[in-house]
């Protein structure tokens, strides 16, 4: 082939660090044209080795590190590490404690996939949904300040069971809460579902396939809009999870029929911040009377781990997915021998190569966002042109606009 | 916009659920004395008391890619990490399955452990099974010094092109313990890049 005739590529890489970013993830894109050709995903940007610091502290003060592992999930989290300890020491859950664990969980998905929902209106150019998808979750937030007395980090668990109780005078702004939600579930399900602008943004756009959701191991929202059954807390009992009752989520309930695109994605959540509102009130309907933790004392807790022997794993579906710790005990230390994290975004990272392949440039925020991984900001792209290496930078703002610019398009087409 | 993709969904090949002793037994039937041991354990949670099962299996190492593939034969796993023990002499490395996904409350958790020598850490890789797993395994090159054998990317994943390419952070011997307290005491003046 003569040179003139010869296919230029480009690589665009985007990312890693922006200041706003909650999880930096580097991308490089292997592009033609406008469509993207190859994609690789290089992690590691923010490594802050809480593994590694967890190590160093006893049991009671990992469950405050883990609440930091990240921002949102700042429930699933402490949870996971508080049940692999609880499976490795036979530590029993007061009943009382193992439903309002569900009232807190079930509360952090609705705030998680709002948060989410907004976030994906903004990323296509739709902020007028954005500022209406936030106001709702303000709602939300407002129940977990009410009643753990912070908006994010809970502070609510401790191995054992939980810390604060969940009252009678509590009920009535839960009740308030829950019908203000529904009343907001309506409005927004409306938009997202039967609105042009999403829909033609949204429909077709990332696929990931049945086979691939599976072969991957991807976790959550993201392979249940593929059709893959998997939500933990319908696939095994934990907390009060297998008494109320849990059905997995999958886009069919509402088209009939599985794609595994954006769109997809979109049905998944919104069916389960619907879910959600369901569980907390059967939950709060069938809460047993009973103490909130096993063990009060701590010493004599941290006494009891420091003798056990044995290990264990802890998994629970966060907003995002699976989430699963595994700690190991050696009988003499107050630290856990190991403690390994393994959050929902990690399993959903391979999933993301075969989504973008195949798309443009304008979609990469809305496809990157739909896994939702805690990672919207796309800053400081460089564009490179592999024959004459002219270098174009690109930033967030530009890539906004160009996505922002596709809508414009598809609407007047 | 791109051509519209359609995804056919194929219902997933209903497998014959066995019971988690069964599930023992079909491993020790194949493989007899190379599984070393094996523990089921139960516990039960919520005011109904339904239980959920955790499998944990030790296996020999030289059994350990035909166990991933006879577990691909009885069901399609989830993997969902590989965690890692450091023994001083052996490494332990922990696979945590999980099977029978999917069919309500029946999930079964099955921790799969295999024991490396430190002289030489090496394990096969289960990507051409489960494609998954590349991550973890990834993972486990730079954290805990395996190598994986056969990896289809063998590329650092988490830690820094300037971190010191003999120093495994989650290994807890001396030079490690060294290592590390040096790369932290310098911390704040910068580290040099080659």
């Amino acid at each position: 082939m003569s040179k003139e005739l010869k296919k230029t590529t480009y690589q665009i890489p985007i990312g890693p660090i922006h200041p706003a970013l909650k999880e930096p993830v580097m991308f490089k894109f292997e592009i033609d044209g406008e469509k993207i050709v190859d994609v690789d995903v290089e992690l590691g940007q923010v490594h802050r080795a809480i593994e590694w610091t967890g190590m160093r502290r006893n049991s009671i003060q990992i469950i405050y590190l883990a609440e930091r592992i990240c921002g949102i999930c700042s429930f699933v989290h402490p949870l996971a590490f508080c049940r692999a300890v609880e499976n490795a020491c036979e530590i029993d859950v007061p009943e009382r404690s193992d439903y309002i664990r569900v009232v807190h969980g079930e509360l952090e998905r609705i705030c998680s996939h709002l948060l989410w929902a907004g976030v994906a209106a903004h990323e296509i150019g739709f902020d007028s949904l954005l500022f209406l998808t936030w106001e709702v979750r303000e709602k939300a937030l407002d129940l977990v300040e009410y009643l753990t007395g912070n908006r994010i980090t809970k502070a609510i668990l401790t191995i054992g069971g939980v810390r604060r109780d969940i009252k009678k005078e509590h009920h009535q702004k839960i009740k308030e809460t829950m019908d203000a939600l529904k009343e907001g579930y309506k409005q927004l399900g409306h938009i997202f579902l039967d609105d042009k602008t999403v829909k033609m943004r949204s429909q077709g756009c990332g696929v990931l396939s049945y086979e691939d959701a599976l072969r991957l191991c991807a976790v959550g929202p993201t392979t249940r809009a593929s059709g893959v059954k998997k939500d933990v807390r319908a696939d095994q009992p934990y907390t009060a999870y297998g008494d109320i009752g849990v059905d997995y989520m999958t886009p069919d309930i509402i088209t009939g029929e599985v794609n595994g695109d954006v769109y997809d994605r979109i049905i998944v959540r919104l069916l389960e911040v619907k879910q959600s509102i369901d569980l907390i009130e059967k939950a709060i309907d069938q809460m047993p009377a009973g103490d909130l933790v096993s063990e009060p004392k701590i010493p004599k807790l941290l006494s009891r781990i420091k003798k056990t022997k044995g290990e264990g794993v802890g998994r629970d579906e966060a907003p995002r997915g699976e989430v699963i710790h595994y700690v190991k005990f050696d009988g003499e230390h107050d630290e856990p021998f190991t403690w390994k994290v393994r959050a929902s975004t990690y399993a959903n990272i391979l999933p993301w190569i075969p989504m973008l392949k195949g798309e443009q440039i304008a979609d990469i925020p809305i496809v990157a966002a739909s896994i939702d991984p805690c990672m919207s900001c796309t800053n400081r792209v460089a564009v490179v042109n592999n024959l004459d290496n002219k270098k174009y930078m690109l930033n967030k703002e530009h890539l906004h606009e160009l996505s922002i610019m596709k809508t414009r398009r598809l609407k007047h087409k | 916009m791109s051509a519209k993709k359609t995804t056919k969904k194929k219902e997933k090949k209903q497998d014959k659920m066995l019971s988690p002793e069964e599930v023992v037994k079909y491993f020790k039937d194949e493989f007899k004395t190379k599984i070393k041991s094996a523990e089921i354990k139960r516990r039960t949670t919520g005011s109904k008391k339904k239980e959920f099962v955790n499998i944990w299996i030790k296996i020999d190492k030289s059994i350990f890619k035909d166990f991933v593939k006879h577990l691909c034969n009885l069901t399609y796993p989830h993997l969902a990490v590989a965690c890692g023990n450091d023994f001083g002499k052996t490494i332990e490395l922990v696979y945590n399955f999980s099977i029978y996904y999917g069919n309500n409350l029946q999930e079964i958790s099955l921790n799969v452990a295999v024991d490396v020598p430190k002289s030489k850490p090496e394990i096969e890789t289960i990507c051409d099974w489960i494609p998954g797993a590349l991550i973890t395994e990834r993972e486990k090159q730079e954290m805990l010094g395996i190598k994986v054998i056969g990896i289809p990317d063998s590329r650092r994943l988490f830690l820094p092109e300037e971190f010191p390419k003999d120093l495994y952070p989650w290994r807890k011997d001396e030079q490690t313990k060294k290592g590390i307290e040096k790369l932290y005491k310098n911390l704040h003046e910068g580290v040099k890049r080659k």
